[in-house]
């Protein structure tokens, strides 16, 4: 009868990179000020939003991801001038790819957080969950023994 | 080793005479000095093959079979190196993936058997197609490959666009699948045995589900995989394979299709698998010639002893790499031909991308166009 406690709720896996110098920041920014955010999401570092190679998206999901998002500083405040502008043109390009696979497009997220906003980097994160949560487990994800 | 035995007997490789002609030809090694066809059989053969498993070497070839057009010994090379890939993988070996693996992530995820792919948004409205029918055609991963290589300008659905008006005006309405997966050409070439089964299978299904009895491919290398590796991994099929230029060679012979003057001046570069895999040299040549005004002009090197164009299955994508492009597209201006006529989506992806290189790119320069695009051009409105 343990198993009885409550039909499980869907908790979909989140992958999110973050880059060092804003969003990850924010993230910290979010932790010290005590913000509470959905625990769903694997935060990974990178050094900016650029550095992140589309195959890093789609081995996410390749490996079960139900979401994954990218985040990086506000244009104009990359660290390395144009990284998110490049971040931006391939969301583009990853958006379609996800499209053609018959993923939901609300599995994919480009967002901008700086350092100091902490706030919304939870609220980001927390409509990402949610927005995930609605669209459900993803079909690529491994059948949950 | 056992399956030391029974890939050195399966190959051939035995019978290596370390004559060095294949290392004489390689393209590899021609801008590689240290990539020898030979020396890697050699040591594969005298106790060191398990070093040859390991080594990155294997995945540098491009097995393209050249070499074993010089091979005095009929050595299958490229052969030698898919099955020492299947054990490679075995061991654990990470595959040299160009754009990080992106591709073959996105080949592996098509293994799913729960993906609902949306991948036929590109069909032009008016295009006759049906969901059952006896002619299929195979898209494999051109609508993939034209989303993922935006920045190239490659439109590689034009060539799906093209097989399309090509099979209307031969009064064709072909099936397009709903649900079809890559071929599985790559994941088999990079070793990935398993995988390419799973993809394999869902094909077979799909097709067969269809009711078609000919499957018309317009890629090179999915005509490889559909004649050669599915009967081979996978049992005869229940289904004729044809490359659009069969398709197209009967078409004309029945005088089901017409071509309009097309006044240029080509020249036309033999996909390795197309080729030397499976012997089709004259039929592209022959498809070509039907167009009136149309003239081929042959590159330096042709047909058996055609260039690759640098890249195989997305694995090994560097600098040798772009030195074979240059080479080749050199060549192909020299001709002095205003067009060049590529036959397999990969080869017309490598060819745009070397000519985007901000250094040489300008001395690359020629226009590039899919035979299948050419000839459904040449068909007019
Ligand atoms: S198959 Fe091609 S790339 Fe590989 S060794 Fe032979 S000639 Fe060189
Ligand atoms: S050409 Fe054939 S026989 Fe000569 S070294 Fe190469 S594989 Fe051996
Ligand atoms: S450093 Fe933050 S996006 Fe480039």
């Amino acid at each position: 009868m343990a198993k009885m406690k409550k039909q499980e709720e869907f908790e979909p896996k989140i992958v999110v990179f973050a880059c060092n110098w804003c969003s990850y920041a924010g993230a910290d920014t979010a932790g010290v000020s005590k913000i509470q955010y959905h625990h769903n999401v694997r935060l990974i570092r990178v050094m900016c939003s650029g550095r992140v190679n589309p195959a890093f998206v789609i081995k996410a999901f390749e490996q079960g991801a139900d979401g994954v998002m990218v985040s990086g500083c506000h244009f104009g405040d990359c660290h390395y001038i144009f990284g998110n502008y490049q971040a931006k043109e391939r969301f583009e390009m990853l958006k379609r790819l996800i499209h053609l696979l018959g993923l939901e497009k609300a599995r994919l997220r480009l967002e901008w957080v700086s350092a100091a906003e902490g706030g919304r980097f939870a609220q980001v994160v927390n409509e990402f969950v949610e927005d995930v949560k609605k669209v459900g487990r993803s079909p690529l994800a491994p059948i949950k023994t | 080793m056992v399956v030391k035995e029974e890939v050195l007997k399966k190959t051939q490789a035995y019978y290596c005479i370390d004559c060095g002609k294949c290392t004489s030809v390689c393209p590899i090694s021609r801008f590689n000095g240290g990539f020898s066809p030979r020396r890697i059989l050699i040591s594969s053969l005298t106790g060191r093959y398990e070093e040859t498993l390991k080594d990155e070497k294997l995945y540098a070839c491009l097995t393209c079979g050249l070499c074993g057009t010089r091979c005095p010994s009929d050595v299958k090379f490229e052969e030698f190196i898919k099955n020492s890939r299947f054990e490679g993988q075995k061991l654990g070996n990470l595959i040299p993936c160009a754009h990080g693996g992106a591709i073959q992530s996105l080949m592996r995820i098509m293994t799913s058997p729960s993906l609902e792919q949306k991948r036929l948004a590109w069909v032009p409205r008016g295009a006759q197609i049906a969901e059952k029918g006896e002619v299929a055609y195979f898209v494999g991963c051109l609508p993939y490959f034209d989303a993922f290589f935006t920045d190239l300008e490659v439109d590689s659905l034009r060539i799906a666009k093209s097989a399309i008006k090509i099979l209307n005006r031969a009064e064709v309405e072909p099936v397009l699948l709903k649900n079809e997966r890559c071929c599985g050409h790559d994941l088999l070439w990079a070793g990935d045995l398993e995988n390419f089964k799973r993809l394999a299978q869902h094909n077979i299904d799909a097709i067969k589900e269809s009711g078609a009895h000919t499957l018309i491919t317009t890629c090179a290398e999915c005509y490889r995989t559909f004649k050669i590796d599915y009967p081979a991994y996978m049992g005869p099929l229940p289904f004729k394979v044809l490359h659009i230029i069969e398709f197209l060679i009967d078409s004309i012979s029945q005088g089901k299709l017409n071509f309009k003057k097309t006044r240029k001046k080509v020249t036309y570069q033999d996909p390795c698998r197309l080729g030397r895999h499976l012997g089709m040299y004259e039929q592209p040549r022959m498809v070509l010639s039907n167009i009136p005004a149309l003239s081929l002009v042959e590159m330096e090197r042709n047909q058996q002893n055609a260039i690759c164009c640098g890249t195989s299955g997305w694995m090994n994508c560097d600098a040798i790499s772009k030195r074979i492009q240059s080479y080749r597209l050199k060549s192909a201006r020299q001709t002095g031909a205003d067009l060049l006529i590529t036959a397999c989506p990969k080869c017309y992806i490598h060819f745009k991308c070397a000519m985007k290189d901000p250094k040489i790119g300008k001395e690359l320069e020629i226009e590039i166009k899919d035979l299948t695009s050419i000839m459904a051009d040449a068909l007019g409105r």
